[in-house]
Parts: structure tokens; C-alpha cells; sequence
């Protein structure tokens, strides 16, 4: 088999998965990001560039791609709806794939109202499903959104989305899962858990539906650096569930980063006897140098 | 329902200026949302007055939208309109415009700001309910418009953010999705939502074609 990239081939191998986040600088500064893969090179797979995440303005996630590219490292580039319509995205698809950029993570994206301009127009031009299904139709019938032909190459993507186990309505997110997978996603990343009764009780829901057999699902992973951190998660980032006993663990800590990093350890270890998790995504926010400790130590370094 | 609502009188006051001025109501949406119907261009005459503002008369107009009713109903009124350096308009964005190309010698204000096409739930209170998109779906969704009322216009959602049947969005906004979902829950057809609904025809909307 032809695999699309790294990712696809490590995900169909069937090997334990890791990704990684790298948050691109608030700045035109190649260096904060060529910094960062310095350290994380060989504690994952690949690595998710996001796309101006909780509506705040960063470098590009096409541009921070491809710096990761010249550094060697395998990106996953976000691909958010908020900000372009059905033109722009596809170009971007075209643009980013002749770049040599070979995973997609389509997201609807975060309201600008969170972000640092909330007086921006909002586009959602297009739904994350709707742009799965739009670049799996580039990739693999050669056409356009519009039914227009692609007259050059196509876009030899691999294509991921997210999901959310513990938003509202539960039922409707396993659909919602099942949609996107129909759309053209081949992996899966999800919400960080810190509930992993409710994360379990998902996982039953998406094995029961045999979708574990049809996607490759890795499960989030999001250290808590501070008591301030696990409040904000609990209390403000919409679509999180911190329970009261890991909010309780952290606050009674003497060191609250070191149990933080105890609790994502313990997480990541519960989540690899998880049938159906078929590795995890870890997302460090504003501490990315805790990475490379926690993946040698819950045993998935040196990943192959 | 057009459901708008008047600037802050500070504004107003900025735009209006040493007058004199004219105040146009309207007796429809404006009359039913409270920002141009009758009680509120009394108010407002007297408010202006009390800044020494010379008002030299008023109407209320039926509807401000229609072209051909305010030529006639704007004939008793020729004096006062003369007058006016001004006019203050306490009407939607298209009673504005209609107004402003009938009296294009005048300086005319935009005393509200026009919000959304909605429902009024209770006096004082009302919710967006149409986008004027010109491609309706709400037969695909149980009535509910997820182009209107969820704030990322999703057509497969609901996005990862809702808790608790409301937006992630605005805390006092119930997520449509949500209330889809509910009526579908009823009916035994949630597994309806399994459709992936495509995207959005937006050559349909008025964005392309401005007049009928």
C-alpha cells in the first residue's frame, strides 16, 4: 500500500501513535518554532500546526508547516473554517499539499468572539465535515467543491478531524463522529481527557458502532501546569470536563506541575488499554518542554 | 420582524447636531421593537428639545420602506421638512435608504442600528431567527435555522462546545443543535442527523441578485 505519509503509514501498522501540538509564535519568527521542533524531534510521529487557535492571530499554519517541513519533522496542518471560505480553503489544500504538507486536520474552529479580535467578520463558509468531504473529493475524484475539474496534480492528503466526548448532546457527538468519518477522516483527535469515565463510556459507544475499526483515534492529552490552568479548564474552555477529583488533586498539591505531569502520565498509560485508542495527542499548552519526559516515560520513546 | 434598535442618545446627539431636525418613526417593525413608533419620537422630540435642538416636526411613517406612501405622507409635511437641516431617522437601514433618495437635499441620520429578521418572545425581547439567505432549510432541521441561530452557521453540528444545551458562544444562548436534537430525541429520528448536509448555496442569497 501507498501510504499518503508518516502518519498513515504508523496509524496502519497499527503501531501506538504519538502526535504532538506545536503552537506557531505571535510573530513573524521562524526561530520560536524551529526551537521547539529541536526539542520535540523523536517524541512524535507527526506534529499538529494549528490554525490561529481560540480565534487569536499567530503565524500560519500553512507557513508553520512547512517550517517544520525544512526542519524534517512531519506536520499535521489545521485547517480551521472560521476564517476563509470554500475559495481560499482549497486553495490553501492545493497550495499546501504542492509544498509537500501530507496531513490535514479539518476543524470548524474556535468563534472569533473568544479570540483577540472579536470584531472580525466570522466566515464559516463551510462546516469541518463539509471541508473532509470537499478535499477527500479534490484527493481522490479530482474535483472541486463546485464539480469543477482539478487540471494538475491532486492533493495526496491524509485526512484528519476532531472530536469532543464530552460536549453536548453526548449522543449526537458519536453521529458527529460517524459523519465525519463518512466525509473522509482517517484519524481522529479528541479532547483532552481528564474524565476518562466519560472517555470510556465513549469509546464503548464508538466500538459498539464499529467506527474504531473504520478511524485511527487518538486521545488528548493536556498536561495541567498550574492550579490556575486546571481552573480556567474547568471552569472557561468551553467543551472540557475536568472532574472535581483531578481538580481536588491538583489543588492539595504541594507541586501542582509535578502532579499535573503525574496526572498525564497515569492518563496516558490508562488510555493505551483502551481498545479502539489508537495512540494519544498531546497538546502542552505553553509548556511543550514537558514533552519529551512524559512520552520516555510512559515508555513510547524511542518512537520508531 | 426587522428587529433594530435606537443608538445610544449620545450619538444621536453627535449626528444631529445644532439641528434643526426631523423625526421619522415607522409604524411597523420599528413601532413593535420600540425604537420608532409613535411613544419614541415624542420621546425623542422632547429629548432633543431639552438640548435646545429646534425639532421641526415629526411623522411616523407607514411603513418607512415603502417608497410611494412616504411621497404622499411626507406632502403635509413639506414646511417642516424644510426647514430642517436634518433628518432623524428611528427606523430600519431600508427606511433609511428609502428616505434618504426621496430627500436627498437633506442630511439624513441613522438614529438605530437594524440587527436581525427574529421573533419577539416576550415585549422588549427578541431572538434572531432568519438570515434572509435565500435558500431555506428549515425543513431539514425540525423549523430550527442553524444558519441563523448557531453562531458558526454549521449545517452538520453541533460544534465541540456546547454544554448544557447552551452556545459556547453566548451562555444565555441555547444551542440549536441542541434544540433539534431534542425534537428529534422525541420523535425516535435522531439517526436523521446521520445526513451529511452539503455545503451552502449561497448563490441563492441577495448577495447576487439585489432586487426582485
Amino acid at each position: 500500500m501507498a501510504y499518503r505519509s508518516g502518519l498513515h503509514q504508523v496509524l496502519s501498522e497499527g503501531r501506538f501513535v504519538v502526535t504532538a501540538e506545536v503552537g506557531p509564535p505571535k510573530g513573524a519568527d521562524a526561530g520560536k518554532i524551529i526551537e521547539k521542533a529541536e526539542f520535540l524531534r523523536g517524541c512524535a510521529h507527526a506534529f499538529n500546526v494549528t490554525d490561529n487557535q481560540t480565534a487569536v492571530v499567530r503565524l500560519s499554519s500553512l507557513a508553520g508547516s512547512v517550517i517544520l517541513l525544512q526542519q524534517h519533522l512531519e506536520p499535521i496542518m489545521q485547517l480551521a473554517c472560521r476564517d476563509r471560505n470554500r475559495i481560499a480553503l482549497q486553495s490553501d489544500v492545493l497550495g499546501a499539499a504542492a509544498l509537500g504538507i501530507r496531513n490535514m486536520l479539518c476543524i470548524t474552529g474556535d468563534h472569533p468572539s473568544v479570540g483577540n479580535h472579536p470584531a472580525a467578520k466570522a466566515v464559516y463558509d463551510l462546516d469541518s465535515t463539509q471541508l473532509l468531504a470537499i478535499i477527500r473529493d479534490m484527493r481522490d475524484k479530482g474535483v472541486f467543491q463546485s464539480g469543477d475539474a482539478l487540471l494538475a496534480e491532486r492533493p495526496a492528503v491524509y485526512l484528519g478531524a476532531a472530536a469532543n466526548p464530552y460536549a453536548d448532546p453526548f449522543e449526537l457527538q458519536v453521529v458527529r463522529l460517524e459523519k465525519k468519518i463518512e466525509a473522509g477522516a482517517e484519524f481522529i483527535q479528541t479532547q483532552s481527557v481528564y474524565n476518562m469515565e466519560k472517555f470510556v463510556r465513549w469509546m464503548d459507544d464508538v466500538r459498539s458502532q464499529g467506527l474504531d475499526q473504520k478511524v485511527h483515534i487518538l486521545a488528548g492529552v493536556t498536561p495541567l501546569k498550574s492550579v490556575k490552568m486546571a481552573e480556567r479548564m474547568k471552569f472557561h474552555v468551553p467543551g472540557t470536563d475536568v472532574p472535581d477529583a483531578v481538580y481536588q488533586r491538583m489543588k492539595e498539591a504541594d507541586d501542582p506541575a509535578k502532579e499535573g505531569y503525574a496526572l498525564a502520565l497515569e492518563t496516558i498509560k490508562e488510555l493505551r488499554t483502551i481498545p479502539g485508542v489508537h495512540g494519544v495527542h498531546i497538546t502542552a499548552l505553553f509548556w511543550e518542554e514537558v514533552i519529551p519526559a512524559l512520552v520516555r516515560e510512559a515508555g513510547l520513546f524511542p518512537l520508531p | 420582524m426587522i428587529v433594530s434598535k435606537q443608538k445610544n442618545f449620545d450619538v444621536i446627539l453627535r449626528a444631529v447636531g445644532k439641528g434643526p431636525v426631523f423625526i421619522v418613526g415607522c409604524n411597523e417593525c420599528a413601532t413593535l421593537c420600540g425604537t420608532g413608533g409613535e411613544t419614541q419620537v415624542l420621546a425623542m422630540k422632547k429629548a432633543l428639545e431639552a438640548q435646545q435642538i429646534l425639532v421641526t416636526g415629526s411623522i411616523v411613517l407607514e411603513p418607512a420602506c415603502h417608497l410611494q406612501n412616504d411621497k404622499r405622507l411626507l406632502k403635509a409635511h413639506t414646511k417642516e421638512v424644510d426647514r430642517a437641516e436634518k433628518i432623524l431617522m428611528l427606523t430600519c437601514g431600508s427606511g433609511v435608504q428609502t428616505i434618504a433618495e426621496l430627500l436627498n437635499n437633506k442630511k439624513v441620520i441613522s438614529g438605530a442600528d437594524s440587527l436581525f429578521i427574529g421573533e419577539i418572545i416576550h415585549p422588549n425581547e427578541f431572538q434572531k431567527r432568519c438570515s434572509l439567505c435565500g435558500d431555506c432549510l428549515l425543513d431539514t432541521f425540525e423549523g430550527y435555522c442553524p444558519v441563523s441561530r448557531c453562531p458558526k452557521s454549521m449545517l452538520n453540528g453541533p460544534c465541540g462546545g456546547a454544554a448544557g444545551g447552551k452556545c459556547e458562544v453566548d451562555k444565555e444562548l441555547p444551542c440549536v443543535w441542541d434544540q433539534v436534537y431534542l425534537v428529534l430525541k422525541q420523535s425516535g429520528k435522531v439517526q436523521g442527523l446521520k445526513v451529511i448536509q452539503p455545503p451552502k448555496d449561497w448563490s441563492k442569497s441577495t448577495v447576487t441578485a439585489r432586487s426582485l
